[in-house]
């Protein structure tokens, strides 16, 4: 029993390396995303007054779906550059229970190939429940 | 103010929200909520949704350096996040009915039991003896130490598992990582050593926060100009915090930091009561 606990820790630590490197990675794109569009939006709007934030309004549909952020993107628009990195900021957590999945796949370990998948629906059930496409 | 000044102080409170946050395990998303409310009036809603995204640059941020270490209890985080991502979604989607005065209050009343949480004395105990569902869900593990590798057992699965719904809850409403009512069912309930709990907790604060922001993002509580600064802000914070961390006790800090942030947490209450938000 004390070995095959042993076994299976080698096992996390080895994926948990590889996990380590894709964290790094992915928090590293939405630093450089917010970075070049925030340089962008500054340049442009750097001298303007602060938007009224204390009213809430909302942002439209450009900043909150995901066709829209990619339609500014690919015009360059810093905003949507922005809300790229806050997408990548966010996947960087659903990469891991994904990297996770795979790991417990290769350990054969059923039990856990099944919360995982549980909650990777939970997280699908959120991001597709209410999404504008 | 000009959008180049609020950038900037924007930034620099993001950082040492950051800083703070890792060095007292706490998390970014405190400080930044009263940051942008109490410190620039802005409203609470895109206050959550910055929050949310500095949560997740802190877990992401700093677990990079954890996962060296090797203490994280995958399984049991994988376990736990059914409950807290059922829950985050849950919160996230009360969110909308709850007046921002409600969600003000009980997120001072939240930051005051995080920080005595904080100041609370740590269990290093590992239990020799598990409940029957440790066993069935594989959820007894071992860590090292400096004595070499130490086997813990764990209890009130069920227990735990409740205490981390209200925490994800929490957690999708307030936009915080609720850190410290996970290491609540982890450390004291489910009797896990606190090394073990305080990296779980951050492996699971990534996930759960990203279940709620999906549904924040898309209800446009986040905004682009909010944003940049606060992502940028926390994660360089971040990782300076977990650099010093390896090099001082930051148990001094952490003290101040506590009572500091009561101050806050009782303005947060006092503002919310006087229907200021």
């Amino acid at each position: 029993m004390k070995k095959l606990l042993s076994k299976n820790l080698w096992n996390d630590t080895d994926v948990e390396q590889l996990v380590g490197q894709l964290l790094r990675y992915g928090v590293i794109t939405a630093c450089i995303l917010a970075l070049i569009g925030g340089i962008a939006y500054l340049t442009e709007h750097g001298s303007n007054p602060v938007p009224q934030y204390g009213i809430f309004t909302g942002e439209g549909a450009e900043y909150t779906t995901f066709k829209g952020i990619l339609n500014g993107v690919l015009t360059l628009n810093p905003n949507e550059i922005i809300q790229f990195g806050v997408l990548a900021l966010i996947a960087t957590p659903i990469l891991r229970v994904l990297f996770s999945l795979f790991a417990f796949i290769l350990e054969k370990d059923k039990l856990y190939i099944g919360i995982t998948l549980i909650v990777l629906c939970i997280l699908m059930t959120s991001i597709f429940g209410g999404l504008k496409v | 103010m000009t959008i180049l000044t609020f950038t900037l102080i924007l930034l620099v409170g993001a950082y040492l929200a950051g800083l703070l946050g890792s060095l007292t395990g706490l998390g970014g998303g405190v400080v930044v909520i009263p940051l942008l409310t109490l410190g620039f009036g802005v409203d609470i809603r895109y206050a959550i949704g910055a929050a949310l995204l500095a949560s997740i640059a802190t877990s992401s941020g700093s677990a990079s350096a954890y996962v060296k270490e090797g203490i994280t209890n995958i399984r049991l985080g994988m376990f736990l996040e059914i409950a807290t991502t059922i829950g985050a979604v849950i919160g996230a989607l009360i969110a909308v009915y709850t007046p921002t005065n409600t969600i003000a209050i009980l997120f001072g009343i939240v930051l005051i039991f995080s920080a005595v949480m904080t100041l609370r004395k740590k269990n290093q105990v590992a239990l020799t003896e598990g409940s029957r569902l440790s066993y069935v869900l594989k959820l007894n593990s071992t860590y090292p130490t400096s004595q070499g590798e130490v086997a813990y057992k764990l209890k009130n699965v069920g227990a735990g598992f409740s205490i981390m719904t209200v925490a994800g809850v929490l957690s999708g409403l307030l936009g915080i990582g609720s850190g410290a009512l996970k290491v609540l069912a982890m450390d004291t309930t489910m009797r896990i050593p606190f090394k073990v709990s305080t990296t779980t907790s951050n492996f699971m604060i990534g996930v759960t926060a990203a279940a709620s922001a999906v549904v924040y993002l898309q209800r446009g509580y986040i905004d682009p100009g909010i944003a940049f600064p606060v992502i940028i802000g926390v994660l360089g914070g971040a990782f300076t915090g977990s650099k010093l961390l390896t090099r001082m006790d930051p148990k001094v800090l952490r003290i101040i930091f506590c009572i500091a942030i009561t101050f806050v947490a009782i303005e947060m209450i006092y503002n919310g009561y006087q229907h200021q938000f």
